[in-house]
């Protein structure tokens, strides 16, 4: 897969937790805490995760996704 | 407090049903005798003898938020539908919390979740199960969510008992509040089952009605002619509360939760006991428990699924405990047969026959059955004297249980 800009996968990332927890993809911006700011539990977390690795072809092994708190620590670990 | 002294009352109704999506359009529908089965579309349907079935009127995804739906089984969204219209219709603004309890069951739970995710597990491996796999397809899901939802810490639980699940979460719900363990209870049933997997099961056991080319005809009751019952899904839940805690807050009391009566027919694991002793056991008792006499009850909303085996015998029950004077009916003519969900819907109508003073008609019954001898509501609805009167609701399960709920009008 090309690489993706920072954009595309924050666009990204608001689609899925828009899906799967009803928060605007709008609100989620990289500042913004899952946890904190959007309100999303651990349940949804994993589902976010496998999301994600269906979108961005990324695997988020379960002892990474702990340490992914913000939307930005999801960005910079697709990207990297 | 002894118990005797606390009465239990019905303050909110709520119900989706193959008939509406809500209490109003459910019951206008059955006033109107009008059929909820129709045939079904789905892919599968070539793969069951049974072509038809008593789909929810209202799609629960299509009322639900779509993050919310997306974590619930159809079981558990049915049941939160209704008891957010039970919820809001009893007017209940606030209440402790550890005097509030729920009361909700499922005769299957979640089977349609539990079979899907079997195939995501087969095809695409566990990674890709939902994270809430589990609280779906456990039967006490609804309970759970429901519990969530207004707050109760009193207790939150999930009865069992095949298709007398509903009325046995209504009398479980009575026996909490009299206990004193609460004052506010949501109770009921809920199901979700039209699904091939089931469908095929209970054709194994003959028990549908295989009436493929007439499905509005295929739910009679008490018909010579009937053939089985006709599988429907939804959700019936009331709020019931202590008519102290009630009448402190003013709040509309529909009817009272007069009392309930269980037994067991200790005979076989599905069919009824043909003398029909346990039934009568849990008419007796019910009526024991609410302190009414026989000639007390002026209607009961039966259990007669319409298969061959069970409805007469229940008919002659009634006869034996109560008498001949009741105005007898079955819903499930219309609604077909909600299983766990069942007794919650009835117990609605039962409530709303009370209070309205009307006893909807029993459809499809063209030719009455030999041995049926109490007066079976049949084409018109027909009303219901003025006074202080009680009803019955039965309901019986799979595994022989009998639950007969009581109710008196306000």
């Amino acid at each position: 897969m090309a690489q993706m800009t920072e954009q595309e996968i924050l666009a990204g990332i608001g689609k899925i937790v828009n899906e799967i927890t009803g928060v605007p993809a709008s609100e989620v911006t990289p500042e913004k805490n899952f946890v904190d700011d959007l309100d999303i539990d651990s349940l949804s977390m994993v589902e976010i995760a496998v999301a994600a690795q269906d979108e961005f072809g990324v695997e988020i092994p379960d002892d990474q996704l702990k340490h992914l708190k913000t939307v930005k620590d999801v960005i910079n670990f697709i990207q990297s | 407090m002894s118990t005797d002294q606390v009465r239990v009352v019905v303050t909110g109704l709520g119900a989706t049903t193959p008939l509406g999506g809500d209490v109003a359009s459910t019951w206008s529908a059955l006033l109107a005798g009008r059929s909820g089965v129709r045939d079904l579309t789905t892919d599968w349907v070539d793969s069951v003898p049974v072509k038809f079935a008593a789909v929810a009127a209202v799609d629960p995804t299509e009322v639900l938020p779509r993050p919310e739906a997306r974590r619930l089984d159809r079981a558990e969204q049915f049941a939160l539908v209704a008891a957010r219209e039970a919820w809001k219709d009893s007017g209940i603004e606030k209440v402790d919390p550890e005097r509030l309890g729920v009361v909700v069951g499922s005769g299957i739970g979640g089977i349609t979740t539990i079979l899907a995710a079997y195939d995501t597990f087969k095809e695409r491996g566990w990674q890709r199960l939902s994270p809430y796999t589990v609280p779906m397809l456990m039967p006490n899901g609804a309970a759970g969510w429901i519990g969530i939802e207004v707050g109760a810490r009193a207790g939150v639980h999930a009865t069992v008992s095949a298709c007398a699940t509903g009325a046995e979460s209504i009398g479980y719900a009575i026996e909490m509040i009299r206990s004193g363990r609460a004052d506010v209870v949501v109770a009921g049933g809920t199901e979700a089952a039209i699904h091939p997997l089931n469908i095929g099961s209970f054709a194994a056991m003959r028990a549908m009605s295989l009436r493929n080319d007439e499905p509005e005809r295929a739910s009679r009751p008490w018909d010579k002619n009937r053939d089985g019952f006709v599988l429907g899904e939804g959700s019936g839940i009331v709020v019931l509360e202590s008519e102290e805690h009630a009448r402190a807050r003013g709040a509309h009391v529909y009817a009272v939760a007069a009392g309930v009566g269980y037994s067991a027919d200790a005979h076989h694991i599905a069919q009824p006991e043909p003398t029909g002793a346990g039934v009568m056991l849990a008419m007796r008792r019910a009526l024991q428990d609410a302190r009414l006499a026989p000639e007390d009850i002026r209607h009961v909303n039966a259990h007669a699924t319409s298969t061959p085996a069970g409805d007469v015998v229940e008919t002659m029950a009634i006869k034996e405990v109560v008498g001949g004077h009741p105005l007898v009916t079955s819903t499930k003519s219309m609604t077909g047969h909600l299983l766990g969900g069942a007794g919650g819907i009835e117990s609605v109508f039962t409530v709303l026959a009370l209070q309205e003073r009307v006893v909807p008609a029993t459809i499809n019954v063209d030719d009455l059955d030999d041995g049926v001898e109490v007066d079976i509501v049949r084409r018109d609805p027909r009303e219901l004297p003025g006074g202080r009167i009680s009803a019955i609701n039965n309901s019986f399960g799979f595994g022989g249980h009998d639950v007969a709920v009581a109710f008196t009008s306000v």
